[in-house]
């Protein structure tokens, strides 16, 4: 890459001074916009790197953190993301790596005036979040997602350090839950919070103190509650806050009586600025009827974590007007999709997850049916995430006629490997369906019995296709290939499962430098594949990670991704890295 | 395949399993989750139904559902179990009408028995192995799984949280065969 202009620059007075091209280049915030920015020329390069102000790093080992500190020096926001995706179903090992500290020590003398940091998936302990509150004088704004190694007594260091905190969202996190001490940690003229997400922990917190910093907190707009919250402290909260844009209620099962409903509809009818509501674990239908006042502005309900029958959907629903966003549980079965799908004509998106992904005498589930009816009621949907236990390609071809604006299409057919239920034919057309009429597909999960024909259609026709998930399937290595070779704008794929083996590896040599990542795990590559790959391309970081008692050759599970930083130092010894240096 | 799979086909071996422990002991069994067995042979076509339960059940990580979300689910399982409890009716000779109360809400006989006592206005007079209740006209009694009344007190608590299906205050007069002293 040539920085230097080729043709004769424009003359001197014609050049934009640095300060003006920062101005300028400060109203792009779009990561990929600022990236395009920076290889136009050395100034643009330079004047970027001063005026960013945000960056994301989708892999954490793509980067030194001393580089992004170099190179960065202003920066306010990071946004850190850790292991591999499939670290949620338990697939990577505890110690892989991911740990946020080395990142604070260099920022911390790098970029001292941070303001916020949001993290995925990365391992981040008490000692980090100590340091954290203790070193950014500035911080203001902590996200914890799907991270783990931490406890309560992390959150107390920061609530008593983080003196103009604004955010603090803990969600899905492995955290040690100690006790509900660290919300008292808040000092008593503290007033500045604005988003406060403690869904993710079990322990009650202190009911006064919640109270009473929910009321001193006048710019509060987000507010997620955990599963021990009671309703008559989801009242009172209410009543002190209507000015919530987003709500995640606690426990929504306690018996009320009617005056405590009344009281409850009138706290919620206070709020006429929700769009979003979360929460409710294990809602009874009486008690959902006292939320119907909250909802004539609503856009995205999550009920995902309540086993909702149809009829309370049903019943729900047509209070929700402008609902684009649904996520569910099947029990609402496809009944309950009906009702979706004659209920919301706006809706862009929905996520049906099982109640019981375990069990498969469960008869409370979802069929093709419901997939169709919300394809036919709602033609806007873009983004669908479906758990069910059988299907049919027919279905899913009505499904892609009716919606053909798919940009993420998740279809997770339970039982690994199984046919179209009525032709016992493979799923093959199904998901060749799906590529061929959604042109703006970005996103793309397959399941259920596939054959390379799959691959060939996606490789074929889902030329926009960023991000892939493959279990269960295929025949044989060309499937791979056909992806490797059509799919020029794959970021993200993953694969477990799948008889593909390493010259399907090392069929994707070119690609992989473009991408942000590849992950195979129970195929059939070997050590030898995974060195031969890391000689060919030393900018890549070859991992894998062996199992006990795996034969010597095999390489269980193999994690490819592009980086900057050369091998990296801290893997554990379960994890073997290949490099090309 | 050993070792991993807890139920063959519809049979619930674990029932009938013989062990050193009292019955009522260890009944809480996880269900589902994730195994730690990290074979995971892909089901082909030749695997017959049975084979692929068992495998399904081994595959790690399947279906792909966050461990937070896994957890949830399994806490709303197990308070749920909690929640439904374990009701039983209560009955008292002469009185108009039965009252129900949770088992699991009680450690032990003696809370038991004070809000039995509480609930009817009784008393219920001292236990003793030997000769049950005395000096009491009243006697709690329960009906177990095999459909015999018996004595209150005197299996241990476990045991007697498993198998008692009702409740019932006898009369002291009715009482004489269960070892009343009066």
């Amino acid at each position: 890459m040539d920085l230097s202009p080729k043709q004769s620059s424009p003359s001197e007075s014609t050049r934009f001074p640095d300060e003006v091209l920062e101005r300028v280049l400060a109203l792009l915030t779009s990561p990929k916009d600022r990236n395009a920015v920076s290889l136009v020329c050395k100034d643009w390069y330079t004047a970027d790197s001063w005026s960013r102000r945000h960056v994301f790093i989708g892999n954490c080992y793509s980067v030194s953190p001393e580089i992004v500190a170099r190179r960065f020096p202003r920066i306010r926001s990071v946004t850190l993301k850790g292991k591999p995706r499939f670290s949620d179903f338990n697939l990577v090992p505890d110690n892989w790596g991911a740990d946020v500290h080395s990142w604070l020590l260099v920022f911390a003398s790098g970029c001292p005036f941070l303001e916020e940091l949001r993290l995925k998936r990365m391992r981040v302990t008490d000692e980090s979040l100590e340091f954290l509150a203790l070193n950014f004088p500035n911080f203001r704004a902590l996200s914890l997602l799907s991270c783990d190694g931490f406890s309560t007594s992390g959150l107390a260091t920061v609530a008593t350090h983080c003196k103009n905190l604004t955010e603090l969202d803990i969600q899905e996190n492995g955290i040690e839950d100690l006790s509900g001490d660290w919300l008292s940690c808040f000092p008593e003229n503290f007033n500045t919070l604005e988003v406060l997400n403690f869904s993710n922990l079990i322990t009650d917190v202190n009911p006064g103190v919640l109270e009473r910093l929910v009321s001193r907190c006048r710019s509060l707009k987000v507010l997620k509650l955990n599963r021990t919250s009671s309703l008559d402290r989801l009242q009172r909260l209410l009543v002190s806050a209507p000015q919530l844009t987003e709500l995640g209620a606690g426990s929504f099962s306690e018996e009320l009586t009617l005056q405590q409903h009344a009281e409850l509809k009138y706290a919620f009818g206070l709020c006429k600025n929700l769009s979003v509501l979360s929460g409710f674990w294990d809602a009874s239908a009486l008690n959902l009827s006292a939320v119907y006042p909250a909802c004539s502005r609503l856009s995205f309900l999550n009920m995902s974590y309540t086993a909702l029958q149809s009829p309370e959907l049903a019943s729900l629903l047509p209070h929700c007007p402008c609902l684009r966003r649904l996520w569910v549980l099947d029990s609402v079965g496809d009944k309950g999709l009906e009702a979706v799908g004659a209920n919301c004509p706006s809706l862009e998106e929905i996520r049906v997850f099982p109640t019981d992904p375990f069990d498969e005498d469960m008869l409370h589930t979802v069929t093709e049916s419901g997939i169709v009816a919300v394809s036919q009621g709602c033609p806007k949907l873009h983004y669908i995430l479906y758990f069910c236990r059988q299907m049919t390609n027919a279905a899913v071809a009505t499904v892609v006629r009716n919606c053909p604006d798919f940009t993420h299409f998740r279809l997770c057919i339970m039982n690994p490997g199984q046919p179209d239920h009525t032709t016992n034919q493979p799923m093959d057309e199904a998901f060749g369906a799906v590529v061929k009429a959604c042109k703006k597909l970005k996103r793309l999960s397959i399941s259920g019995l596939l054959t390379d024909l799959t691959f060939k259609y996606i490789g074929e026709y889902a030329k926009n296709l960023e991000a892939l998930s493959v279990a269960f399937a295929g025949s044989s290595d060309l499937g791979m290939q056909y992806v490797m070779e059509g799919c020029s704008k794959l970021k993200k794929l993953e694969i477990r499962d799948c008889p593909f083996g390493n010259v399907a590896l090392l069929s994707g040599l070119e690609r992989y430098e473009s991408m942000r990542s590849l992950w195979m795990s129970a195929c059939n590559v070997t050590i030898d594949g995974c060195r031969s790959l890391a000689r060919e391309m030393p900018r890549l970081n070859v991992e894998v990670m062996k199992e006990e008692g795996s034969d010597d050759c095999k390489a269980d599970k193999v994690y490819v991704y592009r980086t900057v930083a050369g091998p990296r130092r801290d893997a554990p010894p379960s994890v073997l890295t290949f490099s090309g240096l | 395949m050993e070792g991993g799979v807890a139920y063959e086909q519809g049979l619930n071996l674990k029932a009938t399993e013989l062990t050193l422990g009292l019955p009522g002991t260890g009944e809480t069994e996880g269900q589902g989750g994730v195994r730690n067995n990290n074979k995971r042979p892909m089901p082909t076509s030749e695997t017959n139904e049975e084979e692929s339960q068992a495998l399904k059940a081994q595959i790690v990580g399947w279906p792909p559902i966050r461990s937070y979300r896994k957890n949830s689910l399994q806490e709303k399982k197990d308070s749920e179990g909690e929640a439904s409890g374990m009701y039983v009716k209560v009955s008292m000779d002469g009185a108009p009408y039965l009252r129900k109360i949770d088992l699991k809400v009680y450690r032990g006989y003696p809370e038991l028995l004070k809000a039995l006592e509480a609930m009817f206005k009784f008393a219920a007079g001292v236990y003793s192995e030997r000769e049950g209740y005395k000096g009491s006209e009243y006697v709690p009694t329960y009906e177990d799984k095999d459909g015999d009344w018996m004595l209150v007190g005197d299996v241990p608590w476990d045991m007697f949280m498993s198998s008692c299906k009702r409740l019932r205050i006898m009369k002291g007069s009715e009482a004489r065969g269960l070892g009343c002293g009066v």
